[in-house]
């Protein structure tokens, strides 16, 4: 596992990372984002809900995509450009069409139980986008504007 | 996760929640519990929110499908003290109008009565 050290200023450089398909390894990536993200003064719900995305975008990763296969990893890189934090985790899995998820909020689909994490990252990040990568694999691309980041939350109420 | 059912008056079980419902941490636990309470008879189920730390996707999905499981077997489960994020977690979903959400214990516990 490769770590360049992360620095909370603008022109940190990206984070890369190679994690074993274990949820275990969801809290240290959170970890290292908050580290990221901290230089910024973020309101602590827009802070969480960041976290809770990346969380929700490794989970994906780890049972979906790879299955909890432990010979599969998920490949994760963190930087923040622009004042703007970009996530991109990218699984080892035979990927998905993002088109065929289901709607949660679709009464058909309100008592589920699973099919909420793609919505919950939509809901909190700015930009959620998935590309099918050549040689197999998902990608899912997460950013988030760090400064005037209450906007969104400001209009959810 | 730490859990600990308490019976109340009434029959009603009071399911007090520490830590995290997240994926491969708590979720199933959560599960595992309340099946129980379910197979023991227990009907009566109200979950005490207030020490969760963290919830994902899957802790909601564990929550919605405890919800189910105790509905089908003529049951009720409610939700006592929901932290305000969680609360907004199960508001996005629309999740927050399937649930009976209670601020005080003795109207939650008084409410599986009616």
């Amino acid at each position: 596992m490769g770590i360049s050290s992360p620095r909370p200023s603008d022109k940190t450089g990206p984070i890369r990372m190679s994690l074993s398909s274990r949820f275990e390894n969801i809290e240290m990536a959170q970890h290292l984002c908050g580290k990221l993200i901290e230089g910024y003064e973020l309101p602590e719900e827009t802070r969480h809900w960041i976290l809770m995305a990346l969380r929700e975008a490794l989970a994906n990763a780890i049972k979906h995509g790879n299955s909890q296969d432990l010979g599969k990893r998920v490949h994760l890189e963190m930087e923040v450009a622009d004042h703007t934090l970009k996530i991109r985790v990218r699984d080892e899995g035979p990927g998905f069409d993002p088109k065929k998820v289901a709607d949660p909020l679709a009464p058909e689909n309100r008592l589920k139980t699973s099919g909420r994490g793609i919505f919950y990252m939509k809901t909190f990040m700015d930009e959620v986008a998935f590309r099918q990568v050549d040689g197999g694999g998902m990608e899912i691309r997460l950013s988030k504007k760090l400064l005037g980041a209450t906007q969104k939350e400001e209009k959810r109420r | 996760m730490k859990t600990s059912v308490r019976e109340v008056k009434g029959g009603v079980q009071i399911l007090d929640l520490k830590g995290k419902i997240t994926i491969g941490s708590g979720d199933v636990q959560l599960r595992e519990t309340i099946n129980k309470l379910v197979d023991e008879g227990k009907k009566n189920i109200l979950i005490n929110m207030q020490d969760v730390t963290t919830i994902d996707s899957s802790g909601i999905g564990e929550l919605v499908g405890c919800y189910t499981s105790v509905t089908n077997k003529g049951g009720k489960l409610k939700l006592l003290h929901l932290p305000p994020k969680i609360n907004d977690v199960l508001t996005v979903t629309q999740l927050i109008t399937v649930f009976d959400v209670y601020e005080s214990e003795p109207e939650a516990v008084a409410s599986f009565a009616a």
